[in-house]
């Protein structure tokens, strides 16, 4: 069950995400990371308490030390104004439009993808691929949470078991550990 | 009961400003408008534990501040182009606890001798406000190498020919040098430069309570999840521990108040979104060469110097890359080899110089590093069906290795910043526009340094090099953007001896104003071609201890 999208529009998300992202010849995409989730959660991030902006520290946990990152920080006045601005938009509410109307990732999520079609789950990978690319806000949009959600932190809601990084051999997040002298300084 | 100073802004200079007043004696208050992820709220005198190596969190996400849906800026190169051509991220500086020592990596480098006194030594440029500082390096010496010790700098004494002397040795042994820049260092050294391990604020042994750092890779951009780089954690915690001081994050100073020659104090609104006044005996001004002229205008300050000469480091960038190596720039400190040929003259230096119709021309440090994240490697790579392949391969990661030079700004008094007629940040205030451009000088640095930067990738075996800048002028028709990525902001409130010609005088006191101090890189008389971070730190210590009548321990 998506977070925020209807289960129309996170049926489309997954398929341009999978588009710009393909699994292909053993490589994960889109599909085996949840780049979709992470986006939806992106969207949704305040039907969480706390809500999922700031994962937490200074470990995940998976280098050794505590889980923490999957204990969101909580998010101050000023902090949350932003991101609901930035993520609900400014809504005609004055005290997010001091300097104007401001446009949600929500909303242009929506839209974006109302302009991909309901049928784009169905048309051929070129057609898909033409119709990102007619929309080239949208396409750089999705593009670049399509790369956070590949290769960013996997409690954020993609990177699904660090896929993303295996695959291009890193290890992520490495503290407490780090690295040693011999291999920052050698081949 | 009237504390001794407030200091406005919690970074390298208000935290230096705080650790000398504090430990004379003084009682002091910290305004930070940021967050405090920096100190662990349930005992200021330790860090907390809020970073992590999350390239989400703190590149994508701006957890470290200033976000700029709130608190934007404005910018345009010159008056001709209007009002404004950009409004959002400009120079920005992290706005938290900390201050821009929470995401820097740590490099810190002294000023050489020439650097205080341009204008004796190499005269003027057409155009700029070239002059010496009311200062030298002798009298900021002792002060170097008190603040050194302080947030703990590892280096090697010798390993640069062009260093200024030293009155004695690093505090600590240099780090483990990257791969890539064993290699470039290599190469740099075979084209007759002279690369040297960068001195850096990060803990190659456990110095000072914090530890070795351990190579995580995330330096650059992030606060350090174990307090290994000492800047400013380690003023800020001896601060709080003397039990004279009082941090107050999310709190915005709004207005100093000024009465004749003196400031009574200042009206600040709290994280409650509540406008209060506080009085100090003091107050000292910590926010940044584009905050604090910014406030100071705020104010109702005037002079024709402050805002103006705004320098920011004009970013020479060269790339190469490397089809059979694998250099892996995410393990170790982001740049652990400089080299600072670039600000010595030779003969070629001077042929270019007189090329470009210039009497001379000064590069500035240059880094020797790579880029290791790859969210930012992915948005610069193809979507479809061969971006993970492309991945895999890390042509634009794995196989680059770059110099990035700092090179010097000259102060134009073109280059400003003041207040924006109608963009606003969220409580209400005219942010700050910055008016910058780089001027010849820049320009003929950056490709004549440019060339010889690639010309080492080569040598260090390239198969490709390319070299551009920052800002927006392109050698290979790549056009960047105008606004300047460099996070390097300095002048606005210069220092001099005299008061028609400069904000403040040799003590960064301001001429027209007892009691009101900046302590930040906006008094620096002109740019040199290093970090600003140590020079600005070392000015703040002297500051304050000339304000407390006390020594450099």
């Amino acid at each position: 069950m998506p977070v925020w999208l209807t289960e129309g529009e996170y049926a489309i998300l997954r398929a341009a995400c999978a588009e710009m992202m393909p699994s292909d010849q053993g490589a994960p995409g889109a599909e085996e990371a949840g780049v979709a989730d992470y986006i939806d959660t992106l969207l949704g991030a305040f039907t969480f308490d706390p809500p999922r902006i700031w994962a937490g520290g200074p470990t995940s946990g998976r280098m050794g030390g505590e889980a923490r990152f999957a204990t969101f920080h909580r998010l101050s006045r000023l902090d949350e104004l932003a991101w609901r601005m930035r993520i609900e938009g400014s809504q005609g509410i004055p005290e997010r439009e001091f300097n104007g109307p401001v446009i949600g990732l929500q909303e242009r999520y929506r839209s974006g993808l109302v302009a991909l079609g309901d049928d784009f789950t169905q048309v051929d990978g070129k057609e898909r691929r033409r119709r990102l690319r007619a929309d080239a806000e949208f396409c750089e949009l999705l593009h670049g949470h399509c790369c956070e959600g590949m290769y960013g932190a996997p409690e954020y809601g993609g990177n699904r078991n660090g896929v993303g990084w295996d695959y291009i051999g890193l290890k992520g997040d490495v503290q407490p550990i780090g690295y040693s002298d011999v291999e920052v300084s050698g081949p | 009961m009237t504390t001794d100073a407030i200091i406005i802004g919690s970074g390298p200079g208000g935290s230096t400003a705080a650790e000398v007043l504090t430990r004379a004696g003084w009682s002091v208050v910290i305004m930070e408008k940021g967050r405090n992820h920096l100190l662990d709220p349930n005992d200021l005198t330790k860090p907390a534990a809020d970073y992590s190596n999350d390239e989400i969190k703190f590149i994508s996400r701006y957890f470290l501040g200033p976000d700029p849906l709130i608190e934007p800026r404005a910018f345009r190169r010159s008056a001709e182009e209007g009002e404004h051509t950009h409004v959002g991220e400009v120079n920005s500086i992290p706005t938290t606890v900390g201050g821009g020592g929470t995401h820097a990596d740590g490099k810190v480098p002294r000023f050489r001798e020439e650097d205080f006194g341009l204008l004796s030594i190499h005269g003027p440029q057409e155009g700029a406000h070239v002059d010496d500082w009311p200062l030298t390096y002798e009298e900021l010496e002792p002060f170097y190498a008190e603040v050194e010790r302080a947030i703990g700098v590892a280096g090697r004494e010798g390993a640069n020919p062009f260093a200024a002397w030293r009155s004695g040795p690093y505090p600590m042994a240099p780090g483990a040098p990257m791969y890539g820049a064993v290699l470039s260092s290599a190469a740099a050294e075979k084209m007759g430069l002279h690369p040297y391990e960068a001195p850096t604020a990060a803990n190659s042994v456990a110095y000072d309570g914090r530890p070795a750092c351990n190579n995580c890779g995330y330096c650059a951009f992030f606060g350090c999840p174990i307090h290994a780089k000492g800047d400013p954690v380690a003023l800020l915690t001896k601060t709080m521990a003397t039990g004279r001081a009082d941090l107050m994050a999310e709190t915005y100073v709004s207005h100093i108040r000024i009465e004749g020659r003196r400031a009574t104090g200042v009206d600040y609104i709290g994280p409650d979104g509540v406008e209060r006044k506080m009085d100090a005996k003091w107050i000292i001004v910590a926010g940044g060469a584009i905050e604090t002229p910014r406030l100071l205008l705020l104010s109702g300050m005037e002079h024709p110097a402050l805002g103006r000469h705004l320098m920011v480091h004009f970013q020479t960038i060269t790339v190469g890359h490397f089809s059979e190596l694998r250099l892996h720039p995410h393990k170790g400190r982001a740049v652990t080899h400089v080299h600072d040929d670039a600000m010595v003259q030779d003969e070629r230096s001077r042929a270019a110089a007189a090329e470009a119709g210039l009497p001379w021309i000064r590069g500035g440090l240059v880094e020797h590093s790579g880029g290791g994240l790859p969210i930012m490697e992915a948005r610069h790579s193809p979507w479809g069906r061969h971006h993970a392949q492309t991945m895999r391969d890390s042509n634009l990661r794995d196989r680059m290795w770059a110099f990035i030079m700092q090179g010097e700004d000259l102060p134009y008094p073109t280059n400003t910043v003041d207040l924006s007629p109608s963009i606003r940040d969220v409580r209400g205030f005219p942010v700050a526009r910055v008016t910058y451009q780089p001027g010849p000088h820049e320009l003929a640095a950056s490709k004549h340094h440019g060339k010889i930067l690639q010309s080492v990738l080569e040598e260090m075996g390239a198969d490709w090099t390319i070299h551009t800048s920052s800002p927006g002028v392109s050698y290979h028709g790549v056009e960047a953007t105008p606004v300047p990525e460099s996070r390097h902001v300095i002048g606005t409130a210069r220092m001099g001896d005299d008061p028609t010609t400069s904000v403040v005088d040799r003590w960064g006191r301001v001429h027209a104003l007892d009691n009101v101090v900046v302590a930040d890189s906006s008094v620096f008389v002109t740019s040199s071609g290093y970090g600003p971070t140590l020079t600005l730190v070392a000015l703040a210590a002297r500051a304050a201890h000339h304000l407390a009548g006390t020594e450099p321990s």
